[in-house]
Formats: structure tokens, sequence, C-alpha cells
């Protein structure tokens, strides 16, 4: 009886030995994860932290942006398996004022209900390639980000005025107003976005 | 009560095991699924969302208690439908019998009874792992909702199969699904029998937790019947819950072990029929022995 309680004692712990170190080392992978600053959050979610103890990874958000925006992430992902993400450059929130993914959220990762879409702030834009941007580099009379923008003007301006490397015009983003709806990305004619949103609380891209 | 038990000798004799019960399942569970991975495609939404959150036809959210328990125990003060959902659940299971969902609802138990068949074919009864204390999953439960606690996060969903397995159906997640579920067949398969759905799961803790004061239960109220051939014990996928009710000297016909799934397979396969349904509080031998007379 001793032995058999004995075995029985081992096999419990071989198991849960077994089972925390996978969930240690998930655990672990998520928390690195968020290195990766273009993998945007959707519009209303809590801060980065705040959002992986509240989100309980259901993909209704996901399934409910009608405009194919929203991303579930892999288990290779680039934030925690089973949370929404979006990539701007692939497909920016279109910023409706209906937030069906904020309704529809059953826990409130998505902050509370009633926000409205210009008072998101899933990340900021900015210049990151100027060497690439055909304005700024003087190579064309560039402005589709600007014209992108649905704050247009507000979060988004052109400057105009000699820049350093010989362009005429600087896209300026005003981080307080800009929403991180990335369609200035989306839509910068470079070959790799000369203007990128990066979320917001995280580290800069890798430009 | 042996003698309640006396009173109905006339079991009926089977000669061959029925599938009710289990083809029941089957399709309660198959059509679950397909509702969930035909959600992109159904012109009107049928159901959104995975297990872990849903929302039916629309309106009716369905939200598992477990993940709602994970994310309050992780500091988030869950405002939403996920209140609603669980609450919806967690009654139902209250009401009924928490293990339903593994029975009838949870993908996983098509894995782990998968490879419990494939071992009933090869003939193996061998488990690689010494068996666990039956409490482990209760441990594992516990431990879980401690490390939401310290660690601040969802923990459980970073690791668990069922939702692997519906991020799979519904959003084409096929790898890591793949890769969950090959993982628990081969544990089951190779490691331990019964080893995952019946040791380890803590969904399925909760739900037997939950369920403790569920009206719906097996009753073998023939027990009088049984011939002790073992063949409800070779089914059953928590072969401990039976045990009791099979002693002579048995308090209860319920099966009344938080463990037992009421997957129905030992009333499929008992050929002296046994075992049948019982719904309601009372242990009701005496009450059941009319109503259970083949009619």
């Amino acid at each position: 009886m001793a032995r058999r309680s004995r075995r029985r004692l081992v096999g419990s712990a071989l198991a849960l030995a077994g089972l925390g170190g996978l969930a240690w080392q998930r655990t672990r992978a998520e928390r690195q994860l968020p290195a990766d600053a273009q993998a945007l959050r959707p519009p209303g979610a809590l801060s980065e932290d705040r959002f992986l103890a509240a989100c309980v990874r259901c993909g209704l958000c996901v399934q409910a942006c009608p405009f194919g925006t929203l991303r579930l992430a892999a288990a290779a992902g680039p934030v925690a398996p089973g949370t929404p993400y979006f990539r701007a450059r692939e497909q920016p929130c279109a910023m409706c004022d209906a937030l069906p993914c904020q309704r529809v959220c059953p826990s409130g990762a998505l902050g509370p209900q009633g926000l409205r879409i210009h008072d998101a702030r899933m990340g900021s834009a900015s210049l990151s390639r100027p060497d690439g941007c055909y304005s700024f580099i003087g190579a064309a009379a560039c402005n589709r980000c600007w014209r992108a923008c649905p704050l247009r003007g507000r979060a988004l301006k052109m400057i105009a005025g000699p820049t350093r490397l010989g362009g005429r015009f600087t896209p300026s983003v005003d981080s307080t107003v800009c929403t991180g709806c990335g369609l200035c990305e989306k839509a910068c004619i470079a070959e790799h976005a000369a203007i990128t949103v990066r979320a917001a609380g995280r580290p800069g891209p890798s430009a | 009560m042996k003698a309640i038990a006396r009173a109905d000798p006339v079991a009926r004799r089977r000669a061959r095991p029925s599938v009710r019960w289990l083809l029941a399942r089957r399709s309660m569970q198959l059509a679950l699924l397909a509702a969930f991975a035909g959600a992109p495609w159904w012109g009107a939404p049928l159901v959104q969302g995975t297990l872990a959150s849903s929302l039916w036809l629309g309106t009716l959210p369905l939200s598992d208690p477990f993940v709602l328990l994970q994310s309050l125990l992780a500091g988030h003060a869950v405002a939403g439908t996920a209140w609603l959902g669980a609450a919806l659940v967690a009654l139902a299971a209250a009401l009924l019998a928490g293990r339903l969902y593994c029975a009838c609802v949870c993908p996983i138990n098509l894995v782990t009874d998968a490879a419990d068949a494939l071992r009933r074919v090869l003939g193996w009864r061998a488990s690689l792992l010494p068996r666990p204390d039956r409490h482990l999953r209760r441990v594992l439960l516990l431990l879980v909702l401690l490390a939401c606690v310290a660690l601040g996060r969802v923990v459980w969903e970073a690791l668990n199969p069922i939702s692997f397995a519906l991020r799979a159906l519904a959003f084409g997640a096929w790898g890591a699904g793949a890769l969950a579920v090959a993982a628990v067949f081969c544990f089951d398969l190779l490691l331990l029998r019964h080893g995952w759905c019946g040791h380890l799961c803590p969904v399925g803790a909760l739900y037997g937790a939950l369920g403790r004061f569920g009206a719906l239960h097996v009753a073998a109220t023939r027990a009088a019947a049984c011939t002790h051939c073992g063949d409800c014990f070779e089914h059953c996928p928590e072969p401990q819950v039976i045990a009791p009710v099979l002693q002579l000297r048995a308090a209860s016909p319920r099966i009344a072990d938080t463990d037992c799934r009421r997957c129905g397979r030992c009333i499929d396969r008992c050929s002296e029929t046994v075992f049948e349904w019982r719904l309601g509080r009372r242990d009701g031998a005496a009450a059941g022995g009319g109503a259970s007379t083949p009619g």
C-alpha cells in the first residue's frame, strides 16, 4: 500500500513538473513577445500588461471586424497566442464609428464601452524611415499619408520647408491626436513604409 | 438499500452493447464543432467566438467560467457579457451536471476517447507514468489559479488544448491546434491511460466542482443483476467512480462522484442493464424502481 501511494505521489509530481515547466515556458515566451511594436491592439485595448490579464482570447473581436483588419495571434505569432492584433501595413484600422470589435468584447479587455474612435490610442505614427519618404528626400511631391489620415491636418500635417535630405515637405505627426489606425502606413508608396505606427508603450520598430 | 436494489431483479439482458448515448454525445460534439468551424461561412452567424467566450445568434453569450475566474484572479475587473455568459454556463452545470461539458461539448474529449479506443484495440493497458493521485486535477486547478494571481495573466489559456483546438477550427490556426491535439493524444496513448481528461485537465476539475450538486446522475439501480464482468470499468473514462455503487454495501445507487462525466458509456455497455439515468436530488431507488421497469 505504501508502495502504491508512493507511486501515485511520483506520478502526480512528474505530471505537475511537466505541466508546470510547460506553463512556465509558455508564460515566459508570452512576456517576451510584445517586442514587436508593429503588432497593434484593437481600439480601446488596455495597456499591454492589463490587456493580457483581461483578454480571454475568444476571438470575438476578430470575427466582428467587418474590414478583416484584426487577426488572432497564432502560437508563434507576434503577440500572445489567441489575442487579437493587426498590422497597419497589411490592413489598417478603418476607424469606423460603430466599433464592433469593442462592442462585442465580453471581458472589457478593449476598455469601457462608449469609446469614441477618435479617442482610441492604438499607437502612434511617426516618420520612422525619413530616407524612404519621397517628399522628405525631394523625389516627388507625395502626400499620400496626409490624404489617407482620417484626422488630416490634426494628427498628421505636411510641414512645408527644406528638409535635411533635400526635400520640401515633412509629414509630421501629433502623437497626442494620432489614434494609430495605420491608414497612413498603408498608403505610403515607398516599398517599406516610411511612416509607421508603433504600439503605445512598446519599444520602437527596428527601422 | 440492498433490498431496494433487489426489488427490481427483472433486469433486461442485452445481446450486444448499445451505442445510443455514445452516438448522442458524439453528434452533439460534432455539431458544436461544425457550428464553430463554420462560423465564417454561415450567412447569419449562428455562433461567433470560441469556447472561451461565444455569442450565439448574435445575442446569447456563453463563456467558460474558468476563463472568467482566471481573468478576475489576474487582477482584471471583468466588465462585459462574460459575466452573463459564465453565469449561464455555471448555472447549467450546477443544476444538471458539470462534467457534461467534458462528455458532450469539449473537442479534446474526442481526442482522448480516440486514444483510449486505440489502446483497447491494441490491448494496451499499461502506462509509462505511474497513475497519479485522483486529486491531481484539483491540485493543478488550484495551482493554475494561484499562478494567475502571481503572474497577472490568464495562465491556462497559454496552454489549454481546448482553446488551441477551437482556434484551429474557427480561425484556421491549424499548426498549434494540430500540435496540441497530437500532444494530448500521444500523452493518453503512450504515457498515461485516461491521462489528460481523467487526471490533469483543470477545466474538467472546475466543471466537476460546479456540478457537485447537479441533478443528473447515472445510477446502478439494478446492481443486484451485476455479474461483475468488468465491461463498464473497461469503458468508463473515470473507472474509479463506478466501484462504490457496485459494492454490496453501497450507500446509494447514484454515482455521486464529481469526476463522473455522465457520458452514459456504462449505461450503453452493461449487458445486464444495471445502470440508468437518474434526474433529481433524491436517491430515490424506490421511486426509480417502478419507473424503470421496461415499458
